[in-house]
């Protein structure tokens, strides 16, 4: 540590002002407070609630996220070789998983980073964390075959469309992460849907060996065909296709464990989210006699709780909707915020075999709605209020 | 009335046909009053028709000739125009140049005229229009009217071809309809480059308006309103 404060220290004058780098102040800025306490202090008064800051924050979350990670790694791996129908140790899974997911994260730093090194640049500000995050859903998030640079474009657009243009982190109305997401999934539908693009079925000379071979979600299977090939346990553990880190419930639930033991994710989100979801579960198991078309039926059929592990709920419900900046801020909107998500997320799904992927829009759309619900919720505070003081004036 | 006659004398003093003042009429609709990106008018028809740049590039023609034209009609009558009907006036004068316009695109170009369908009957409606005949028109002689029809459609047109321009290079690889990426770069014929579809939706052309906008007003801050 020594060692970083000295180099730290030495190059400092040339990032000062009237040094040769004046300019890129706030990448050296950024760095610096990446490793050391900042030196600055506020100027009004102090706010502090706990020892906590925004760089701490988001490293918590990432933590949280490793479990997803790992395992995604590891699953990527284990159909692929599966799909070849070749048989190999757990570390050689695991390895081939890592290669094709590592670029994918590094793509998604470098190219996110860089964004807000230049706008910091241009700006004059200081770097902000926000993207730090990001970085690491928007690889999990991502089939695996998705080629690079659509995960780079997807990038430049979120973090330039999606935020920037807002402000810079902590203005956004939309989650950057599911706003590469969507981006990717209307820009370049056939890399971001189908049955082809979840499992890497190519030999190491990239020529696709296993013809006809179905690779789809199971959400995927469930609109076409009305059934599913993989058990509840396959779908609760996570050996299934989908993004990268979406598949495993199990691994989603350590980062939720972790979440809500430091206190930094909303458990009144995941929990009314989850409310939401059993609710519109539960509608469809009632009304699934009704379906207009035989799969419908079928998929409406699915017990309730079945719906929870499938596809991106868990990773979104946790991950996505509990982003502090574009979810509702308020206690009781919280609540109303989380409630709509998962339902919206079990009906799209469910209606519109199109979106698959019910729980980005649903979490998008609810971003959108966030400061509405607000807005009313502080609204009826204070009328509530003013009713009380016209009561004790009378 | 002494006053009232010298307004007229000042009125009548012959002004050159390109005088600074004509020009400007031209060249300020073209950035800093831009009808699309700074008086945000005509939205409805950037969005539907800029997928590809030919049925743009129609569009900017036909609203080219309805508002310069009509800024001269609408002109010329401005003097006996009751107050009170002036709205209808305009409506009628509107329609039926775009009548005009629409048989004429049947008659000569009928595939971008089923295209650009509705569109081209619903220039009426475009408030680009009836915007200029009420704040310059109604007010101001036909040369000038029609220098500003000109600009305005002109300050419409640019905006148009070029949100179509980076819509169908985008979108679907090509410029006029011929290819421009080469096929051998695709996915699909083994090479790395795929065409990006959400530039074929509606909500890429409102970002593009968006960022152009974004441009035009980081070059020239005094367009940026006071919150």
């Amino acid at each position: 540590m020594k060692l970083f404060k000295n180099i730290l220290e030495s190059v400092k004058p040339n990032f000062e002002k009237g040094g040769k780098l004046e300019k890129l102040y706030p990448v050296y800025d950024g760095f610096a407070t990446f490793l050391f306490v900042p030196g600055h202090t506020s100027h009004s008064g102090a706010h502090v609630r706990d020892g906590i800051d925004l760089k701490r924050t988001m490293v918590t979350v990432i933590l949280a996220m490793i479990p997803a990670l790992l395992f995604g790694m590891w699953n990527a791996g284990n159909l692929h070789y599966n799909a070849l129908g070749e048989s190999v140790a757990f570390m050689d899974k695991f390895l081939w998983g890592a290669m094709k997911i590592v670029p994918m994260v590094v793509v998604s730093y470098g190219v996110g980073l860089g964004v807000e090194f230049v706008f910091c640049i241009i700006k004059k500000h200081q770097i902000q964390e926000g993207y730090l995050v990001s970085g690491m859903l928007i690889p999990l998030i991502m089939p695996i075959d998705i080629p690079l640079w659509m995960v780079a474009i997807s990038v430049i657009f979120a973090v330039v469309i999606g935020k920037e243009v807002f402000g810079g982190t902590g203005m956004n109305i939309l989650n950057p992460a599911l706003t590469a997401r969507a981006f990717a999934f209307f820009a370049y539908p056939s890399y971001m849907s189908g049955d082809k693009v979840w499992i890497n079925t190519s030999t190491a000379e990239g020529q696709s060996v296993v013809d006809g071979f179905s690779g789809a979600t199971v959400l995927g299977d469930l609109a076409t065909s009305g059934s599913t090939q993989y058990s509840t346990m396959d779908m609760f553990l996570g050996f299934i296709p989908g993004s990268i880190g979406e598949t495993s419930t199990v691994a989603i639930l350590i980062g939720a464990a972790v979440l809500l033991f430091t206190g930094i994710g909303s458990w009144r989100i995941m929990l009314s989210g989850l409310l939401g979801a059993i609710a519109m579960g539960l509608i469809f198991n009632a009304v699934a006699p009704y379906a207009i078309s035989p799969e419908q039926q079928s998929f409406m059929a699915v017990p309730f709780w079945q719906q929870l592990i499938m596809g991106g709920f868990a990773f979104g419900l946790v991950f996505m909707a509990t982003d502090p900046v574009s979810a509702a801020q308020t206690t009781r909107g919280k609540w109303i915020y989380g409630f709509l998500v998962g339902f919206f997320a079990i009906m799209i799904r469910v209606f519109n075999p199109a979106y698959p992927e019910g729980i980005m829009l649903a979490i998008l759309f609810m971003n959108v709605m966030a400061p509405l619900i607000d807005h009313y919720v502080v609204e009826a505070n204070i009328n509530k209020r003013k009713k009380r003081l016209k009561v004790k004036v009378a | 009335m002494a006053e009232v006659q010298e307004v007229k004398k000042q009125a009548k003093e012959r002004e050159a046909l390109f005088s600074k003042k004509n020009r400007q009429l031209i060249s300020d609709p073209l950035n800093d009053s831009n009808p699309i990106t700074v008086q945000v008018l005509g939205i409805c028809s950037a969005l539907a028709i800029t997928v590809k740049l030919y049925p743009a590039l129609v569009m900017s023609i036909s609203v080219l000739f309805v508002l310069s034209a009509g800024n001269v009609i609408i002109s010329l009558m401005r003097n006996y125009i009751p107050n009170r009907i002036r709205i209808i006036v305009q409506l009628v004068v509107v329609a039926s140049l775009v009548i005009l316009v629409d048989q004429v695109l049947k008659a000569y170009v009928y595939d971008v005229s089923k295209e650009l369908s509705v569109f081209v009957g619903l220039i009426i409606t475009n408030c680009i229009i009836m915007g200029r005949f009420e704040a310059f028109a109604l007010a101001n002689s036909p040369w000038k009217s029609f220098l500003d029809g000109l600009g305005n459609a002109f300050g419409y047109a640019w905006i148009l071809l070029a949100v179509a321009f980076f819509r169908e290079l985008l979108g679907s690889g090509q410029l006029f309809g011929y290819q421009v990426v080469p096929k051998a770069w695709y996915l699909t014929e083994g090479g790395v480059y795929s065409d990006n579809g959400l530039m074929l939706l509606p909500p890429m052309a409102l970002i593009t308006v968006g960022i152009i906008i974004w441009v035009q007003r980081s070059k020239n801050t005094a367009l940026i309103e006071e919150d």
